[in-house]
């Protein structure tokens, strides 16, 4: 009897001081997962069903897809989605070919002046939106840009650009420069080496930091919000914000199946690409 | 070698275009918005000089005084949560889930990814009273508790907005101190062990000295995001009730948006700026002193 109780005992106690742990981290799951589940089976609702049952019951009918049919359709989400993609697209591309370039130019070339030039673009992360809104705004205005998307894709562009060279420097930092020195001396051209020694150096960390810039500009609100002068130019984050005026204060399903697909897009992407997506995220966290 | 690594005009043609849409879109719009903080008016109806007019109404705006002391007061109260919670999840993650904490990490993390606006909106359900209650009252009524109509005293909105931003960022925060957490060698806690320090005086005395680094930097991210809030106040309460949750950034916005007022509107964003600015100062401070310890 003594042998076994030797032999259970501290098992039993590594047991025990292990359970307030997994309640900690029960409880965590819940908060985080829970309104997430909350949402998707809300959007599977009908009126009814969020007016008469408690809000934690299940919906009644999970293949109740009209809420989505309605959103998109009467709630416009299929020109707001649109939008998104022909402004994220292109400033995405841009901000990446700018940028890679510039960190490459400021970080592997040598000229006199470039610390300087990369502290400028430094400054950049700092500045508030709110700083270049307005002059922004009457440039676009007196161009007669604003009953398009161009004012957001250019401003897009320019606003990643400072974060993009600035983790492109880093990532060519990394880089041994003898890799550089001995291209010169094989006779590479210098275009040359950034295709075909740079780039294909730095291509996952490129392929982090596009992610990391595709998170920043479709949540984006302020310069979707400020440069959207039309209804039908709205991205999904300001047609978003605008939706529930659009059904009036009642109708819950869907609005809660707006939110979904907005929620639906980044989550899909976080599913497969998350350990990347955490460490771009993290590396970009001096913006804040 | 440095003729090819220094060839000025391939140094034009790689940084060029980046330079170009850099300094059109970003450094001529600030030194133009400073411009502005001496006018009145707007695009439409044109400017008119009011010489330092904008930075006296700026003095004695009581609106000013309020969303200034709302930012600041955001900024402090969700640094300390976001970063304390965070703190603790890393040390959980760390000290009790070690190899196993992957999956937990990755869960934690996601709400970062999500747009503010669907959180701001889902929260909006969540802390609902009317015409039906949302999650939140319902469970205060299951338990006995009356529900409350979260967004209209300036307090419960607040608290629901520093809610909903912790959820959204706590597991950002709990990957930026994990990541200096485990670059603690092991032979340092087993050191300690060995000489009889064990739970919370471990933390304190062998824990939080060594991460003081990635602690200090996570405390100054944070501070230097939270002074620029805009979207998840815009999405959640619009600034309300009243203007009890506007910051500086919404205040900039409606002054020049809604009363068209550019130069105000500039003069408040150059405030913001400002203080933006004297953070910054502080990253680079501290990163430097970093470099030189480690």
């Amino acid at each position: 009897m003594t042998a076994t109780f030797t032999d259970r005992s501290p098992r039993l106690i590594r047991f025990a001081r292990r359970v307030p742990v997994w309640i900690i981290i029960g409880l965590l799951l819940v908060v985080v997962v829970y309104p997430l589940f909350w949402l998707l089976t809300g959007s599977l609702k009908t009126q009814e069903e969020f007016l008469n049952n408690p809000t934690w019951a299940l919906p009644e009918d999970w293949t109740n897809f009209s809420n989505y049919v309605e959103a998109w359709t009467t709630g416009n989400l299929d020109v707001y989605i649109r939008n998104s993609i022909l402004a994220v697209v292109p400033a995405l591309f841009f901000t990446i070919v700018f940028g890679v370039a510039a960190g490459f130019a400021l970080e592997v070339m040598v000229w006199k002046g470039r610390g300087p030039v990369l502290l400028a673009f430094l400054a950049g992360i700092m500045i508030p939106g709110q700083m270049i809104l307005l002059p922004l705004f009457t440039i676009y205005f007196r161009a007669g840009l604003t009953g398009s998307l161009w004012p957001l894709i250019i401003t897009y562009t320019a606003i990643g650009l400072p974060l993009t060279v600035f983790m492109m420097a880093t990532y060519f930092r990394s880089v041994p420069r003898e890799v550089f020195e001995a291209a010169t001396l094989d006779g590479a051209n210098i275009f040359r080496m950034f295709w075909t020694i740079g780039f294909p150096l730095v291509r996952n960390a490129i392929f982090t930091v596009a992610l990391v810039q595709f998170f920043f500009i479709w949540n984006d609100l302020l310069i979707a919000l400020t440069f959207t002068t039309r209804d039908d130019l709205r991205t999904i984050q300001v047609g978003l914000l605008n939706f529930t005026g659009q059904f009036g204060q009642v109708q819950y399903g869907p609005t809660f199946a707006a939110i979904a697909v907005n929620v639906i897009g980044t989550l899909a992407i976080y599913l497969f690409l998350n350990q990347r997506v955490m460490k771009g995220l993290t590396a970009g966290s001096v913006k804040g | 070698m440095n003729r090819v690594l220094g060839d000025p005009r391939a140094i034009l043609v790689l940084l060029g275009p980046a330079l170009l849409v850099y300094t059109l879109v970003m450094l001529v719009p600030i030194f133009w918005s400073l411009g502005y903080t001496v006018f009145e008016g707007n695009p439409i109806t044109g400017f008119e000089f009011v010489g330092l007019d904008n930075f006296v109404a700026l003095a004695n705006d009581p609106k000013i005084a309020d969303a200034l002391v709302f930012t600041l007061k955001y900024a402090v109260v969700l640094t300390i949560a976001q970063v304390g919670f965070g703190y603790l999840l890393a040390l959980i993650y760390v000290f009790w889930l070690r190899k196993a904490s992957s999956l937990v990490r990755t869960l934690a993390f996601f709400p970062v990814v999500l747009p503010t606006v669907a959180v701001a909106l889902l929260f909006q359900e969540l802390f609902k009273i009317a015409p039906v209650n949302g999650l939140v009252n319902d469970l205060l009524n299951l338990a006995g508790i009356p529900s409350v109509d979260w967004f209209a005293s300036p307090d419960t909105a607040f608290l629901v907005l520093i809610l909903m931003d912790l959820w959204r960022s706590m597991g950002f925060y709990a990957v930026l101190l994990y990541a200096g957490l485990v670059d603690i060698p092991d032979d340092l806690f087993e050191s300690a062990r060995l000489d009889g320090a064990s739970g919370w005086r471990l933390v304190r005395h062998i824990v939080i000295p060594l991460s003081l680094p990635v602690l200090l930097s996570s405390i100054i991210f944070s501070v230097n995001g939270t002074l620029k809030v805009f979207d998840s106040v815009l999405a959640l309460t619009g600034g309300g009730p009243g203007n009890t949750t506007t910051p500086l950034t919404l205040y900039m916005y409606q002054t020049s948006f809604t009363y068209g007022e550019y130069g105000y509107g500039s003069s408040i964003a150059l405030l913001l700026t400002i203080i933006c600015l004297l953070v910054t100062i502080f990253i680079f401070r501290s990163s430097r002193r970093d470099l030189t310890k480690g």
